[in-house]
């Protein structure tokens, strides 16, 4: 999942007492694991917290495809060349379901798209940094899509119908590219100095931006709280955080590369790794527009978008004119 | 060893190669979601049919190259793509048509592939013949659209189709290798498919409202390596970098 910091309505959870019988009835399903479905009753602040979460994910799919079509005429072996368009095309599908899950809550693909260009409404932090090197698409799918893959599992779970089958198709594809991600890795661990020291920069460039991910500790926040009793939201954000942390530390170790945290151990108390956080002053400039892509990212956007007005107006006219003379015809 | 082969399987190989690159650089920057991903399997089929044809050929040449080796160092008068797929991408309209009409020709060639004497080529004509079939429905259904859509989307339409029906004729060249393939039944003689194509890009462009330029004057020096266009080298350079630059390491 590609969602940070998603504001929900901002007033906390309503008590039962609290609450209309229509709310009430609603937190009641969902509490049951009911899923609730488009024609459903929901809460407005549902609604719309939802579409802000939804929007936001597909969004990222979308600006992700930059990053790693960045190395796709690059690709060094043609099936290298072809698993990366193979992915790349699965995430510009992800960025389609998800978009149809969020229509489905009476909003337009087109209205979001816009307020993606006009920056109002934002896309994971992860894809303003750049990809630099070849191992760079390696770390992208073994921790960037792993990262992702923590947020999404649960997600399966979620109480919006659309979104948790959305969810389902997604979590398949997902952990095929974390494992061809980490393919790349191993080669490029186990070979030339060169190649390992390219792994080993991707891995210093993106561990930080990839704890990002997960957003700052949400465990004080209204917004998470709310999220979390409308089970759109089902881990706090450091829960996440320390999962992925424990999941991926063995395997940096099984490559042989080192994870620039020098504070980095294993607790046998808690059993789990205690770890570093990273900079969040860091996180807020990018989402600010301050990282180091950010500008290229949206002027890509809007440079596609703007650049197609002509080709959707041009098959538009044409259904139109098509559909005329089937009319006259008949 | 089987020099015609091995030229005829570069000349279907670096096509496939060539186009899948340039369709490859619209990754993230479609008009549209729907073309995205349209446009990451074209490229991705054509990746896929690559490294059949390049396989065969380094299989017929018996020196130990594979696809990739063949894909990734050889240098541009080594390559034996024509001069139409190298053309750059231009605007979204200019892209389609050159993939409608490098489409409608891979199609027919395929076909006719299908009853090829050798039994490899058969094998892979069958395969690439599925997926180029819907490419060409596509890029024939956009052709159509585009041309018959808008003002605007019909002057660009009929500005690509001037612009690259130029290249169109290098498809059909005839030479001592495309005469030795056609004698062993390997493949037709690019010469006759022309008919069909011009029968088939005629009815579509009368559909997309578009007119087809009167000249059948064409560019050469691509599909025989003699003179390939300024573009191949910027592509190459792009594409064989990584190989070049570490020639030790296996990704």
């Amino acid at each position: 999942m590609y969602a940070q910091m998603v504001k929900s309505t901002g007033k906390g959870v309503k008590s039962r007492e609290e609450m209309t019988e229509e709310e009430r009835h609603f937190q009641d399903r969902v509490d049951a694991d009911e899923k609730i479905e488009p024609k459903d009753w929901m809460p407005e602040g549902y609604r719309k917290t939802l579409i802000r979460q939804i929007a936001q994910h597909a969004h990222s799919e979308v600006v992700g495809q930059l990053p790693e079509g960045n190395w796709i005429t690059r690709a060094p072996t043609l099936e290298r060349k072809a698993i990366l368009l193979a992915k790349v095309q699965d995430e510009a599908g992800h960025g389609l379901y998800l978009y149809c899950a969020a229509e489905t809550l009476g909003i337009s693909r087109d209205e979001l798209t816009e307020k993606l260009l006009d920056g109002s409404m934002k896309y994971s932090s992860i894809f303003n940094y750049p990809t630099l090197n070849w191992a760079d698409i390696g770390a992208v799918g073994w921790l960037v899509d792993g990262a992702a893959i923590m947020n999404q599992v649960p997600l399966q779970r979620t109480s919006y119908g659309p979104y948790s089958r959305a969810m389902i198709r997604i979590c398949k594809e997902e952990s095929f590219h974390q494992r061809q991600g980490y393919d790349i890795m191993m080669k490029m661990a186990k070979g030339t100095p060169e190649q390992k020291r390219m792994a080993q920069d991707a891995m210093n460039r993106f561990w930080y931006p990839a704890l990002m991910m997960f957003g700052p500790s949400d465990k004080d926040s209204v917004h998470s709280a709310q999220s979390m009793a409308w089970k759109i939201k089902i881990n706090t954000n450091d829960e996440l955080r320390q999962k992925f942390v424990d999941q991926t530390v063995p395997q940096a170790e099984y490559l042989g590369l080192t994870i620039p945290d020098p504070d980095l151990k294993w607790n046998e108390e808690t059993g789990h790794y205690d770890f570093s956080e990273p900079d969040w002053s860091e996180f807020y400039e990018v989402l600010k527009g301050n990282g180091p892509c950010n500008t290229e990212r949206l002027e890509a956007r809007r440079k596609a978008w703007d650049d197609g007005a002509w080709v959707r107006d041009g098959l538009m006219a044409h259904a139109e004119k098509r559909a005329a003379r089937r009319t006259a015809a008949e | 060893m089987d020099t015609a082969l091995f030229e005829f399987c570069l000349r279907m190989g670096d096509n496939t190669l060539v186009l899948g690159h340039r369709v490859s650089e619209w990754c993230g920057h479609a008009p549209v979601l729907e073309e995205d991903i349209a446009l990451a399997n074209t490229a991705l089929d054509l990746i896929g049919q690559t490294q059949f044809w390049l396989g065969l050929a380094g299989e017929v040449e018996g020196k130990g190259r594979d696809a990739d080796t063949l894909a990734f160092r050889r240098d541009a008068w080594d390559f034996r793509s024509v001069l139409l797929v190298e053309q750059p991408n231009g605007d979204f309209g200019q892209t389609m048509m050159r993939q409608f009409l490098f489409d409608a020709w891979q199609s027919l060639m395929l076909d006719r592939l299908k009853d090829s004497s050798d039994v490899r080529v058969k094998a892979i004509a069958e395969k690439a013949s599925k997926e180029v079939a819907y490419h060409l429905d596509r890029s024939r259904d956009t052709v159509v659209g585009l041309g018959d859509g808008t003002a605007e989307s019909h002057s660009r339409m009929q500005a690509a189709l001037d612009k690259l029906y130029p290249y169109v004729g290098e498809l059909f060249g005839a030479d001592e290798i495309d005469a030795e393939i056609a004698e062993r039944g390997i493949a037709p003689l690019p010469a006759d498919l022309r008919g069909a194509y011009d029968a088939l890009i005629a009815d579509i462009m009368a559909e997309a409202t578009l007119t087809i330029p009167d000249s059948r004057w064409t560019h050469t020096g691509g599909r025989d390596g003699t003179r390939h266009s300024e573009h191949l080298g910027h592509m190459l350079t792009e594409m064989q970098w990584l190989q070049r630059a570490y020639p030790d390491a296996r990704w």
